[in-house]
């Protein structure tokens, strides 16, 4: 079995189970935000059960619209709040402990290697890098877990990505995942597991494994997930996870196909306007002006793509006419990103450092884009009108081209800053 | 179970930040939703949708996030039934959990024009184009996703068995 296949029968309780198999499996964790909650709450009394399944197990994390963008959202916050009380959930965080979901949980420790977790939210799939099977849903699908504990699943098939050598200076997991799906398309792992593996994945911090994991649905991915090793052992243990469940793939697992990626040939990679997998070169960007830059998001707002921008940052300035929005995914790494200087450089570069909130990714508040405006962001989707306006644009890039970007005010490789 | 109704046809890889942008997402209202129901790529569609209507898209329907909105929007749009060549994975769960009626079939996704009328069968999955008469299978649903669809919903479904 591939190691989906071994944690999903584990939670089914099931021996053995197969792709195409339909199964109904237990979960560790049922998580929500303030947009899909509300759906949940209101859904929630449909499932005759009087209170949630175990209040340990559900997470609610208003990250979205926070701190409240306006008097809708303010009223959708309260809502959620006001049934995190009622239930007495353990993991609510109100703003001031609030942080970006996907960043959030791996840091306190709320998922550990072999949970299943379901969200509702798509880029659920992040803990993929923690060896957990995680993935996106409804808000249906959240309060029938928060009802019940359980949720449906069809076992998928999967994808191997065997990984080989290291990544190039300037070079991270953004770009890693993002040459991925412009390799195999944004439906090219659909309802798919993608598994990472090879000897390439030593090579790969923990957040680079999370960057990854995390944009796995932009291959329409129903999850994408390493192997635990060591690097994931002292994560787990640092943020006082549970004991992790192992789970390997067995040497004669069944992939539908196995794609081999040496990581030390991936450049810098940028993904244009209005598809994740329309991907160039970021070299290949010089004559592309833009206005703005936003730096963070449950895909690149962890401690190393802060440093990675401060890397850039320090000593420039951003380029005349470039608005540089820095948001750090949580106030755990918001205080280390204080502590190591990092604002300073920030700042004297000619950014502006938000709290936590998932605010501009989405189009919400915190950076919304005019008609005509161009920004690099380090961000999950380029969709149209993802970011504000339909007729704006959005290039996704890591955290090292998104700086340099900023700091000429064209696409740039960041490697011409070595 | 049956549907009927003019075709409004949409390409590859429709996400759900055009079926209903986020901006919208401060609300949980479905004729709200509704009223901004694919706006960033069809402002006549708001306008010119009748219940009983049919969206054919292509490959990748719903892609994106996992909001329910997308499909509560389209639903509370008046529209009946999506014909694609594929979904999403969360669209397609968030479709049969909120009783949006979808169905994949390849050929019918790439013959069916705009302004065709259509009518579909559910049951069987049968759908005809009445303009050029013309009828498609689509693929039939698991056993098991049949009887959460039979029962009205997930909810209904548990309800039933937990």
């Amino acid at each position: 079995m591939t190691m989906t296949e071994k944690i999903l029968a584990h939670a089914a309780g099931e021996r053995e189970v197969h792709p195409g198999q339909l199964i109904m499996a237990d979960l560790d964790m049922v998580l929500g935000n303030d947009i899909t909650s509300p759906v949940a709450i209101r859904e929630f009394p449909k499932f005759g059960k009087e209170h949630v399944f175990d209040r340990d197990k559900v997470a609610l994390v208003p990250d979205h619209f926070t701190p409240n963008k306006d008097i809708k959202a303010a009223e959708q916050c309260l809502q959620v709040r006001q049934f995190a009380r009622c239930e007495c959930i353990s993991n609510y965080f109100e703003v001031g402990e609030v942080g970006i979901e996907h960043a959030l949980l791996p840091e306190k420790g709320l998922v550990t290697a072999g949970d299943v977790v379901i969200g509702a939210d798509s880029h659920t799939c992040t803990y993929g890098a923690l060896g957990a099977f995680s993935t996106g849903v409804g808000s249906t699908d959240m309060a029938a877990g928060m009802a019940i504990g359980k949720a449906w699943f069809k076992v998928p098939s999967a994808i191997r990505f065997n990984l080989a050598g290291k990544l190039g200076p300037m070079v991270s997991g953004k770009d890693v995942i993002l040459h991925i799906i412009g390799m195999i398309g944004v439906d090219g792992a659909l309802y798919k597991a993608m598994e990472f593996s090879g000897p390439g994945v030593e090579n790969l911090t923990m957040d680079d494994r999370f960057t990854i994991s995390n944009m796995a649905i932009e291959a329409g991915a129903k999850c994408g997930i390493f192997p635990v090793d060591g690097r994931t052992l002292a994560y787990l243990r640092e943020s006082g996870a549970k004991e992790p469940k192992i789970f390997e793939a067995d040497a004669d697992a069944e992939y539908e196909r196995t794609i081999d990626i040496d990581l030390a040939s991936i450049p810098p990679t940028v993904a244009y306007p209005h598809l994740p997998e329309n991907t160039h070169p970021a070299k290949e960007g010089k004559d592309i002006a833009i206005d703005q830059v936003v730096i963070g998001s449950c895909t690149n707002g962890r401690i190393s793509d802060l440093r990675a921008a401060a890397e850039i940052l320090s000593g420039r300035h951003v380029h005349e006419g470039v608005r540089c929005i820095i948001i750090p995914a949580t106030q755990k790494i918001w205080k280390q990103a204080m502590h190591e200087g990092l604002f300073d450089i920030f700042i004297d570069a000619g950014c502006v450092v938000s709290t936590p909130t998932c605010g501009p990714c989405l189009g919400g508040h915190m950076g919304i884009l005019a008609k005509g405006e161009r920004c690099v962001s380090t961000t999950n989707r380029n969709f149209v009108g993802r970011m504000g306006h339909p007729g704006s644009e959005v290039y996704l890039a890591s955290p090292y081209t998104a700086a340099a970007s900023a700091v000429t005010g064209r696409i740039t490789d960041p490697e011409d800053f070595i | 179970m049956s549907a009927a109704g003019k075709v409004f046809r949409y390409g590859d890889n429709i996400d759900t930040d055009v079926i209903i942008p986020a901006r919208y997402l401060n609300t949980s209202d479905h004729k709200e939703l509704a009223s901004h129901c694919m706006e960033d790529i069809d402002r006549d569609f708001v306008k010119e949708v009748k219940a009983g209507d049919i969206i054919v898209g292509g490959r990748n329907f719903g892609c994106g996030s996992s909001r329910e909105h997308a499909p509560i929007a389209i639903k509370a749009s008046g529209i009946s039934c999506v014909i694609a060549s594929t979904f999403a994975r969360i669209f397609y769960r968030n479709s049969i959990n909120i009783g949006l009626p979808i169905l994949e079939c390849d050929e019918a996704s790439k013959e069916i024009k705009a302004g065709d009328m259509v009518s579909v069968d559910l049951s069987t999955g049968t759908i005809l184009d009445e303009t050029t008469g013309k009828k498609y299978q689509a693929e039939p649903f698991p056993p098991f996703m049949q009887a959460l669809i039979k029962a009205g919903g997930l909810a209904e479904y548990i309800k039933e068995n937990y």
